[in-house]
């Protein structure tokens, strides 16, 4: 019988046998949240599971919204002069569009799987600093409404999700919508930054037992790569917001051209954070599908190091690559070609993988279910975004292409060919992992064609348009320079508009999905017949994640503990000993004696909306600044007087009184 | 909850026999580490924090180089510094480095009062050169360099105001360590949490010793 050392009203999450004990004493300025049920308990939860629940759902939210403002851009362009959008909310539209998905969608549901699974894929009982955890997703979530409010507020930032200054600068952008991106990208910045310190401790420090690095399952491993590159890309794009803010609302000179300001400044720090952002949005779903196409081909990861280390090694070169994003800025012939042959070197490891997700399939006994669609889906469409981003390696034919639809198709090919398709692969992975019940297969089908055939109606003839010359950014194309025959770009957009509404129908289907399985029957412990530590657990898992916190033995943990080799002379042959829930019951069988994990906590949500008052607060008034900070400072010292946990002698009965040792947790 | 609902806790069983043919992973059972690199997980997100404030000031400094000679019609570093002052307030920040030293090793020897008394040292002697900093900054702006005057004075007053608003910042964790430590609200090791803020400390320092060089040091 395991005592859950969590402070709670009633022992709810913490399993049929548990006892849940009460703190006998209360810290800080106020007694300790002690919520396990209602919205106070996702409020003030410190666990890592709720937090990663909370952010998918938060980027699913924006994803729509993103979603939607594609339609419009795409309802703008499906013919000659259209009159849906005026200039200015074009502007506006592709601005928010692509912010939203980048910032609020593809990283935040990155970070909830990364949340949700690494401890469980570890061996953890939760992250190594909850509160900090729990601070990140506060902040993550402000910053995104923060960013939407300038809709209603006078407009939204005009400039582009790259914010070109001087061109974001007041006199192009007379609203406050620049600085309510600046203001709210920083807020997002500040959660990646703290997730990032966070996740990096985590993987490092939180293993269990026989958990060695070359046995982290691929997606903690690829997860890990993203924290280091957020952890030194964030602080760069901070140091350009920074700069962008106090230009426009200090009248600070950087960017000021007729002062001999250097446009290129921006360009640079912009870029130096946005090449590695493109891995950022991208590695994380490579891991997902590392992760679902051994399960679904009933094969180990073929060449799991060389998918390790091209991941660190994409990471690593991902920091010299940016200035390919300004070749036709004039940089000179050394740094083009310099630039140029990076990018080309950091194909091979992207190459690397696609191999090794190739041989993972080839002669395995493949399952074609709807995860496994969409990860099958991913190595086709990042492949073609892949190629022709090979292309724009090549400067001169860069600079020909440069600000072309081209440029528009070749990205949609890998950001959403890569990093959304994956996202939805571990949607449909992870979802009896997370809910405890599956999602449905034949709308998950359904889900999976309609997205392909959509993407590929939208984003195929942007290729076409953009060779043509179509150019980014422009709110309207004229009849009469829409070419002929097979190149007409009246035809082809129209395509592309008609594919993004397939492509709309095909993500809604999700939602229909998730509402239609909403009943489903609990689902079996062992799904997928799955191979890492996540599933020696629970579906959905408990709040303490493991009974006992396993010992691992091998990558693929899962897989040794059900299967034996029974092979002889060198050869492997696999045979069933156990089930998926045998091995959970086993652990079940054997579980510790103390379970200690962090008490939720106010401190989190409240600094952040400290936060979120000051950015109001830089816009509007000094007064409502003040009052910001003062919440923030006032969170501040709640938070360092208050422990993570409780201590032992707080416990009633006490929990030093011998047992097992359990877990050791953090002290923050 | 009564104490009568504990079972006795579970001894430690046999582990299942481990199939032949992989590791066991010895090399991390049974070591008395809380964490598995061995390393507390504060000082390892405190050096990891570190690390991306160096890509931060790197990102501001690279600013100041590049703008560090456009000044246009306007005054320029070689009419402003005054290196004897700025590098006396160089040299207490420096010093206060040492200070620093001294409370983390007077937390690590359980000397509280020696700990206090470095804390408040170190702050008051961030605090000096917080002072020479806001001098320095009312003397140029007297001789006419104000923020928005030309690209160099932006960037070298948003540089030198991120280092002076980090320093400030540690000396309000000083402070407030000062008075946790006297009212024994330290969550969890004392001598860790002071060679925390150390840490921090250092760096601010650190990073002067790179921003005087380039910034006073070279000349324009």
């Amino acid at each position: 019988m395991a005592i859950i050392e969590r402070p709670t009203e009633t022992p709810a999450l913490a399993g049929a046998t548990g006892v849940v004990v009460t703190p006998a004493s209360s810290y800080g300025y106020f007694r300790r949240p002690v919520h396990s049920s209602g919205w106070k308990s996702w409020a003030f939860t410190v666990d890592h599971k709720k937090i990663g629940i909370m952010y998918g759902a938060a980027a699913l939210v924006f994803f729509f919204i993103g979603g939607f403002e594609a339609l419009l851009i795409r309802a703008q362009l499906a013919r000659p002069d259209g009159t849906i959008l005026s200039a200015d909310k074009y502007n506006q539209m592709f601005t928010m569009h692509a912010t939203t998905m980048v910032f609020l969608f593809v990283m935040p549901m990155a970070a909830a799987f990364a949340n949700y699974m690494m401890p469980l894929q570890i061996g953890a009982r939760d992250v190594a600093f909850p509160r900090l955890n729990a601070l990140s997703f506060w902040t993550f979530i402000f910053g995104g409404i923060f960013i939407n409010t300038s809709w209603f507020l006078g407009g939204a930032a005009d400039g582009g999700w790259f914010m070109y200054a001087p061109n974001s600068s007041v006199p192009f952008s007379p609203t406050n919508g620049v600085d309510f991106w600046t203001l709210g990208l920083l807020m997002t910045g500040i959660a990646s930054q703290v997730g990032a310190v966070n996740l990096i401790v985590t993987a490092l420090n939180m293993r269990a037992p026989g958990m060695t690095l070359m046995r982290m399952p691929i997606f903690t491993w690829m997860a890990l790569v993203v924290q280091f590159l957020l952890l030194f890309a964030i602080p760069i794009i901070t140091v350009a917001l920074f700069l962008l803010l106090f230009q426009r609302n200090f009248d600070a000179t950087f960017f000021s051209v007729a002062d001999g300001a250097d446009p290129l400044l921006w360009q640079h720090l912009f870029w130096l954070f946005g090449h590695p952002e493109v891995y950022i949005l991208v590695l994380p779903s490579f891991g997902i599908i590392s992760e679902v196409l051994p399960t679904f081909a009933r094969k180990p990861l073929f060449g799991y190091p060389f998918v390790v280390f091209s991941g660190a090694a994409i990471g690593l070169v991902g920091f010299g690559v940016w200035a390919h994003h300004m070749f036709a800025a004039g940089l000179g012939p050394i740094s083009v070609a310099v630039f140029s042959v990076a990018t080309m070197a950091i194909a091979v490891p992207t190459g690397v993988k696609i191999i090794n997700w190739t041989l993972t399939l080839w002669g395995g006994k493949l399952w074609f279910s709807t995860a496994m669609l969409f990860a099958i889906g991913l190595i086709v469409q990042f492949t073609i975004g892949g190629l022709s981003g090979v292309t724009h390696a090549v400067a001169p034919s860069d600079t020909q292409q440069t600000d072309t639809y081209y440029i528009v198709a070749h990205f949609h090919y890998v950001i959403f060919g890569g990093a959304v398709l994956g996202l939805f692969a571990g949607m449909y992975y992870w979802w009896p992992k997370v809910f405890g019940k599956m999602l449905n297969e034949k709308w998950g089908r359904w889900n999976f064609w309609l997205m392909i055939i959509g993407m590929n109606l939208t984003f195929g003839p942007m290729h076409i348009v953009g060779l043509q010359g179509q150019p980014r950014r422009m709110y309207v194309w004229t009849e009469n320079r829409a070419g002929e025959g097979f190149f007409n770009i009246g035809f082809w957009n129209l395509v592309a508009t008609i594919g993004s509404f397939v492509l709309g129908i095909g993500a809604l289907l999700f939602l229909v999905n998730i509402w239609v399985s909403r009943k489903n029957p609990p689902a079996p412990a062992d799904p997928w017949d799955a191979r890492s530590l996540e599933w020696i657990t629970t579906n959905p898992p408990k709040e303490h994640n493991f009974d006992r916190i396993p010992t691992v033995h091998a990558l693929d943990e899962f897989f040794h503990r059900k299967y034996e080799d029974v092979g002889v002379d060198g050869q492997h042959d696999y045979k069933q000993v156990r089930t998926g829930e045998q091995v959970v019951a086993e652990e079940e069988a054997h579980a510790e004696a103390h379970i200690h994990l962090p008490s939720p906590s106010y401190w989190p949500i409240i600094l952040a909306f400290g936060m979120l008052v000051i950015a109001y607060g830089v816009i509007y008034s000094t007064l409502l600044l003040a009052a910001g900070a003062a919440i923030a400072i006032l969170a501040l010292f709640g938070w360092a007087l208050e422990p993570p946990t409780a201590d032992d002698s707080e416990f009633d009965p006490p929990s030093s009184d011998g047992g097992q040792p359990s877990k050791e947790l953090a002290h923050v | 909850m009564s104490e009568t609902t504990i079972e006795p806790p579970v001894t430690s069983e046999a582990e299942p026999a481990i199939p032949a043919g992989y590791d066991d992973g010895q090399d991390h059972i049974g070591l008395a580490h809380h964490t598995t690199t061995g390393l507390s997980n504060t000082k390892l997100a405190m050096w990891l924090f570190l690390g991306s404030e160096c890509l931060l000031f790197g990102g501001l400094i690279s600013t100041y180089m590049l703008y560090r000679n456009r000044q246009g019609n306007a005054i320029g570093p070689d009419q402003l510094w005054d290196i004897p002052f700025t590098s006396a307030t160089s040299f207490v920040l420096l010093m206060s480095s040492l200070t620093m030293v001294l409370s983390v090793s007077a937390a690590k020897r359980k000397d509280e009062r020696g700990t206090r008394l470095w804390l408040t040292v170190t702050a008051l002697l961030g605090g000096l050169f917080l002072a020479g900093q806001v001098y320095e900054f009312t003397v140029f702006y007297r001789e006419g360099l104000g923020y928005t005057t030309s690209l160099f004075s932006s960037s070298f007053y948003t540089l030198t105001g991120f280092h002076g608003v980090h320093v400030a910042v540690g000396i309000i964790m000083l402070l407030s360590l000062v008075g946790m430590l006297a009212k024994g609200r330290i969550v969890g090791d004392k001598a860790e949490t002071v060679e925390m803020v150390g840490l921090y400390w250092h760096f601010v320092d650190v990073v002067w010793i790179v921003i005087f060089t380039l910034v006073y040091l070279i000349p324009a």
